[in-house]
């Protein structure tokens, strides 16, 4: 069993964290992973993105070519990462930002308002974590529990208090919208 | 399982140098390694360590040569431009017969080239990046966790033979992350003694370190005794891993990255039903060119796959000798092929 996911958006999206949360939740569970993020002016604002492999052997190529979920967090992110979706794997697009599909018959597409959504929860930079539930709930081999840990591991320490509750209740919104479809 | 973390390839380099007793850092930043000295930082000082950024890659590998000499295990790290511009130090470093750590977390080039991953260091890691008859010891990790055990051994290796070590990583394995289970922390004073260390010579003969000797023969007879080390490392430290090649029909030999990458080719070829396997160095220098050579005589193909224009290429022609075909495939400039690409490669020679 070996599954991709790559997290994508603006910089500033909080891409990297939801994919560096999925992997930790990985880790956790004894899965290999990788996390090879897209570094160097991203950081400043351009797009990033982030590529998690979660395999039960040692991962050969950190890079990978048709990922099984796309977490696309705006419009060029889904024309650049949509069409290497492998078929029969899921899409996550987020509909605030995207006025359009990724027009694949053979993917699932989840459509997920993840900036009205987190608006709606007081705090809008938990929408990478909506998003993150719906990639948790598509992909279906790591426990919802597990990413809820491995968030409070990554953003716990330096989180003021709340913050840790209304991420919890993202991860849960998104994954409300992506029923598991089983590994 | 052993309690694993998750960490950048640099930050596994970073914590196992501290692990292995590394207590003197210096460094000046540049990307795509800057977190090795963002950790150095932190983490050096709480071990009772020094940390310093430097005002320049030059003064840091000198400050290396001080702490070396005074028998500190010694590290700096740079990336591909700022390790060109440690190589008279290291050269120095060489000619004293210090032992150093040298971490290059390599990138495009040349020139200032680009901040993306690239193998085109591989002639100055292992020919002589500096001037005079000196080898460096040179490991190639391919993995977090490699990256975090290899850091130990480069600095065990460089003391033992008194030879400076690099570790030849790209800014993909510096940046990505993994889970690694970090090797137990050593204790500076259980290592072996440096009795030729430059340590207050109060009650002794004093010690002299320099790269420098005017009288040829005796400049000569110091190269000779260097050079019998390097034959010793070269006839006791080859290392490398081999991946499905019993019955293999198209070798693959790859290091670091592309080695990883190369793994991706060999499962998916051999779930195609292509004969593939591979052959990854972990030393550079020493390079295995004994298993290469063996593993020469039996196959179709030994295919050379490097993020390069073809540099390891001309060790594996060294060691294959004509035995069979040795095509090349690289790419260049921060593009890292595609297994898929990769296979196709393997393909073409099965």
């Amino acid at each position: 069993m070996e599954r991709a996911v790559v997290c994508a958006g603006f910089g500033g999206q909080g891409v990297l964290l939801a994919g560096k949360i999925l992997a930790r939740a990985g880790m956790e569970i004894g899965l290999e992973v990788t996390w090879l993020p897209s570094y160097g002016p991203e950081m400043r604002g351009g797009t990033a993105n982030c590529t998690v492999v979660l395999s039960d052997e040692p991962i050969g190529s950190p890079i990978v070519e048709s990922p099984d979920v796309v977490m696309a967090m705006n419009g060029p992110s889904l024309d650049r990462f949509g069409p290497r979706v492998v078929g029969g794997g899921a899409v996550i697009v987020n509909r605030s930002l995207i006025d359009r599909g990724v027009g694949r018959a053979d993917v699932r597409e989840i459509s997920v308002p993840a900036n009205e959504l987190a608006r709606e929860l007081g705090e809008p930079r938990v929408a990478n974590m909506i998003a993150l539930g719906a990639v948790v709930g598509a992909l279906g081999i790591v426990p919802l529990d597990a990413v809820k840990e491995a968030m409070v591991a990554e953003v716990g320490a330096k989180a003021r208090p709340g913050l840790v509750a209304v991420n919890r209740e993202a991860l849960d919104r998104g994954y409300a919208l992506a029923e598991p479809m089983g590994a | 399982m052993a309690d694993r973390q998750l960490m950048t390839g640099n930050e596994a380099m970073a914590e196992g140098a501290i692990r292995a007793g590394c207590r003197a850092y210096f460094g000046y930043p540049i990307t795509p390694q800057n977190e090795i000295l963002e950790y150095m930082a932190v983490h050096l000082p709480k071990v009772g360590g020094a940390f310093l950024q430097a005002e320049s890659e030059v003064a840091a590998i000198n400050m290396c040569y001080g702490a070396a000499a005074a028998g500190v295990r010694t590290m700096t790290s740079s990336s591909s431009p700022g390790v060109s511009l440690k190589m008279e130090g290291i050269s120095y470093l060489a000619g004293a017969d210090l032992p150093c750590v040298i971490l290059n977390v390599a990138r495009g080039g040349p020139g200032l080239g680009n901040i993306a991953p690239a193998q085109g260091d591989y002639f100055q890691a292992t020919k002589g990046g500096g001037h005079g008859d000196y080898r460096l010891i040179v490991l190639a990790p391919s993995t977090a966790q490699e990256a975090a055990e290899l850091a130990g051994l480069a600095f065990d290796l460089s003391d033992q033979y008194r030879v400076p070590a690099l570790i030849l990583a790209d800014g993909m394995l510096g940046q990505m992350m993994e889970p690694v289970a970090l090797p137990a922390q050593r204790d500076p004073a259980s290592l072996p003694p440096k009795p030729w260390a430059l340590t207050g010579a109060k009650g002794r003969e004093p010690n002299y370190i320099a790269s420098f000797a005017l009288d040829p023969t005796v400049l000569r007879d110091l190269n000779l005794r260097r050079q019998a080390r390097y034959r010793e490392i070269e006839a006791r430290e080859v290392r490398w891993e081999e991946t499905a090649t019993e019955d293999a029909e198209v070798l693959l030999v790859a290091y670091g990255t592309m080695g990883r990458i190369a793994k991706t080719v060999v499962r998916r070829g051999r779930d195609e039903g292509v004969k593939v396997g591979l052959l990854r160095p972990i030393t550079l220098w020493p390079f295995p060119y004994a298993p290469l050579r063996a593993l020469a005589e039996r196959v179709r193909a030994v295919l050379t796959v490097e993020l390069s224009a073809g540099q390891m290429w001309e060790d594996v022609r060294l060691a294959v000798e004509g035995r069979c075909p040795t095509p090349f495939y690289g790419e260049m400039g921060g593009v890292v092929p595609t297994p898929s690409e990769i296979l196709r490669e393997v393909k073409r020679h099965a």
